[in-house]
């Protein structure tokens, strides 16, 4: 029987439980394992990875079996924009200070949503980069620079 | 009575200006996501997490607890007026709730939706303080083979009756459990699984991942499923439910109370299955079972006890035993340690104040909300026209601010955002990030408790079956394994979003 393994949702759900587990086993090796008298850092992560990829197993068996498709609908430009926002505030934050970083964070934000009209995000940017450094710079009391010196 | 001396104690923690300010500002921002749809309590609380490490620890729980209590309200509010619940432990309330107010008796089904949640909310704070310290006492006498046991219970019960696939939560369970031992080994002082970088040698931040998974990732989600918005207001007529609604009501409030408390104590019975259980229940027990799904105020009074009493008493196995039953609680835990307190049953006689500060708050915070929400109906519904391209880049400001000001680290940020894409996919896959949460949660401390066991008892694993206490746990955890795989009742599962 032919089987279309790209969508199905268990197989791939099994895989990476596999794939995790045996990365932990692997790399819990350099881990001393001792005894159960005297469990070494290596004994609970060996255990645990290889129940994961007992798990994983089973799973994928179940994905075989039932061959049930991923369904939910996945936006590629939120998947891609939104974690980029943070890596961008992230980066900002260290180099160019508070202002730059929340202003990049919002904007890239708000650009991964399915509408995006520039001048709301313009203003939203501004609203929302004034309200954070007034609410937590000068309210909390955040020691983070609003600008870095270049 | 020590009962009494007790609460008296707590409210006198709970009625200092700073706790009823924190309490108040927990059930209006709980009220506020509450009636949003696509901000749940736990981003919320993930997100709000970091803000309140300058906070004392019983401000702080006093507000989160207050926020998990007050979405409920909040939820219920939308579901009446515009059919659109904004947590899933009101959906049920739609059918009858959002009938009434079609009828122009949205008033009186907002105001018995309020003395229902009131009412269960009194009296899960008597339960609550009444079951708290001799569940607590008798836990002070647990030895690591028990704990060990009573974790395992917790963790499996709590997979087991989630929504979604059992084997992937479980497996799910042992993923968290994986990540919750990420940073040095307490034993030995070794770096596990930090890859070089030396800001996981603590560990991986419980704010990380719970703003990670739960803040962006559910946004995420919500950007990759858009549904549409369209708010249609009905009036909210008189608040005032006749003496008819009142004599209708008290049965189901009573019922859906009792039957929450239950589920409340029971670990991965999400809100939204006591209060479907309750609606079942009543129409069950109606005279006329017809009059549901067209406005049977019944079908309000008895859901909306129910979903509040289940939310009330899942803190008494997360204040007594340090045992998240949800992952709403699981994120408490998170809070509690953030501020350097150790779970568990030592909670009560290290922090009375906490205790009982905290179990008096709910009460008094339900009351607050009955005083809120009733009169600033008009209010919440106008906040439904705020659309969630404008909301949720103010949600991500929150969660990267509140993440780097942990530790002033960007390191941080970059993890949360991995863990976002890492959350989205497990979503994708079907893999509940909620028991992953909980496992992270317990993980330290389950290998910690498996070491001692196992050293005690000189590496004979039957340890955990000779102790009577131990065996018990042990065989409720086999017994729910057992009667969950038979298919028919697996059909029944509901959710642990709560």
């Amino acid at each position: 029987m032919k089987q279309e393994f790209s969508k199905n949702k268990d197989f791939w759900a099994g895989l990476m439980l596999i794939g995790i587990g045996a990365a932990a086993m692997f790399i819990a090796r350099d881990y001393r394992f001792g005894s159960a008298v005297r469990m070494g850092p290596g004994f609970f992560p060996t255990i645990l990875g290889g129940i994961l990829v007992a798990f994983g197993i089973c799973i994928v068996a179940v994905g075989l079996r039932s061959g049930e498709k991923i369904q939910e609908r996945l936006s590629i430009r939120a998947l891609i924009l939104l974690p980029l926002s943070l890596v961008l505030f992230g980066v900002l934050m260290e180099r160019a200070g508070f202002i730059p970083a929340l202003a990049a964070l919002v904007f890239v934000a708000a650009a991964s949503g399915r509408e995006f009209r520039i001048m709301e995000v313009l203003l939203l940017t501004v609203f929302l980069t004034v309200t954070s450094a007034a609410l937590f710079i000068w309210g909390l009391g955040l020691p983070y620079p609003l600008l870095k010196g270049f | 009575m020590e009962l009494f001396h007790n609460l008296f104690f707590g409210f006198g923690v709970a009625l200092s200006v700073q706790n009823l300010l924190y309490c108040f500002i927990g059930v209006l921002v709980g009220t506020l996501i509450g009636v949003l749809p696509g901000i749940g309590p736990m981003a919320t609380i993930a997100m709000l997490l970091p803000l309140t490490y300058n906070v004392p620890p019983v401000a702080a729980l006093i507000m989160l607890a207050g926020i998990y209590y007050g979405a409920q309200y909040g939820g219920s509010t939308t579901s009446v007026l515009v059919n659109l619940p904004g947590e899933t432990s009101s959906v049920i309330t739609c059918i009858d709730g959002y009938q009434m107010a079609r009828q122009g008796r949205a008033g009186a089904a907002l105001a018995i939706a309020a003395i229902g949640s009131f009412f269960a909310g009194t009296v899960c704070t008597l339960i609550v303080a009444m079951f708290g310290p001799p569940i607590a006492e008798m836990a002070l006498k647990f030895g690591s083979p028990e704990y060990f046991s009573l974790m395992l219970m917790g963790l499996v019960t709590a997979a087991v009756l989630a929504q979604g696939d059992m084997l992937k939560s479980l497996a799910m369970v042992v993923l968290g459990l994986l990540l919750g031992i990420v940073g040095s080994d307490v034993d030995s002082g070794l770096n596990r699984f930090c890859f070089g970088a030396v800001e996981l040698a603590d560990g991986i931040g419980f704010v990380i991942i719970a703003v990670g998974v739960f803040a962006v990732g559910e946004i995420i989600s919500n950007l990759s499923d858009p549904e549409d918005r369209r708010v249609f207001t009905s009036k909210v007529g008189s608040l005032y439910p006749t003496l008819k609604d009142l004599k209708q009501s008290i049965g189901p409030i009573i019922r859906g109370t009792a039957l929450g408390a239950f589920f409340g104590v029971l670990p991965g019975t999400g809100p939204s299955i006591a209060s479907f259980g309750s609606y079942v229940l009543e129409k069950k027990m109606s005279a006329d079972p017809s009059r549901f799904g067209h406005g049977a105020i019944e079908g309000v009074a008895g859901p909306e006890s129910a979903n509040n009493a289940d939310a009330q008493c899942k803190f008494i196995p997360m204040l007594t035993l340090g045992i998240p039953a949800s992952g709403t609680m699981a994120l408490m835990l998170g809070a509690l340690m953030i501020h350097g307190i150790t779970p568990g049953p030592g909670v009560m006689t290290q922090k009375p104040d906490l205790f009982w500060g905290l179990v008096a708050s709910m009460w008094i915070g339900n009351l607050m909300l009955v005083v809120l929400n009733l009169p600033l109906v008009g209010v919440w519904v106008s906040l439904l026209k705020v659309p969630y391209r404008l909301l949720f880049p103010a949600i991500m400001v929150f969660s990267a601010i509140g993440i780097y000001s942990s530790n002033s680290v960007s390191f941080d940020v970059y993890m949360a955002a991995l863990f976002g894409v890492l959350g989205i996919i497990w979503r994708l896959l079907g893999c509940s990030p909620v028991p992953m949460l909980l496992g992270f949660v317990l993980g330290p401390m389950i290998e910690e408790n498996l070491r001692r066991a196992l050293q005690v008892s000189e590496g004979d694993p039957t340890v955990f079956l000779t102790r009577p206490i131990s065996l018990l746990f042990i065989i409720i955890t086999v017994l729910i394994l057992v009667v969950m795989v038979l298919p028919a009742v697996r059909k029944r599962r509901g959710d642990i979003t709560g």
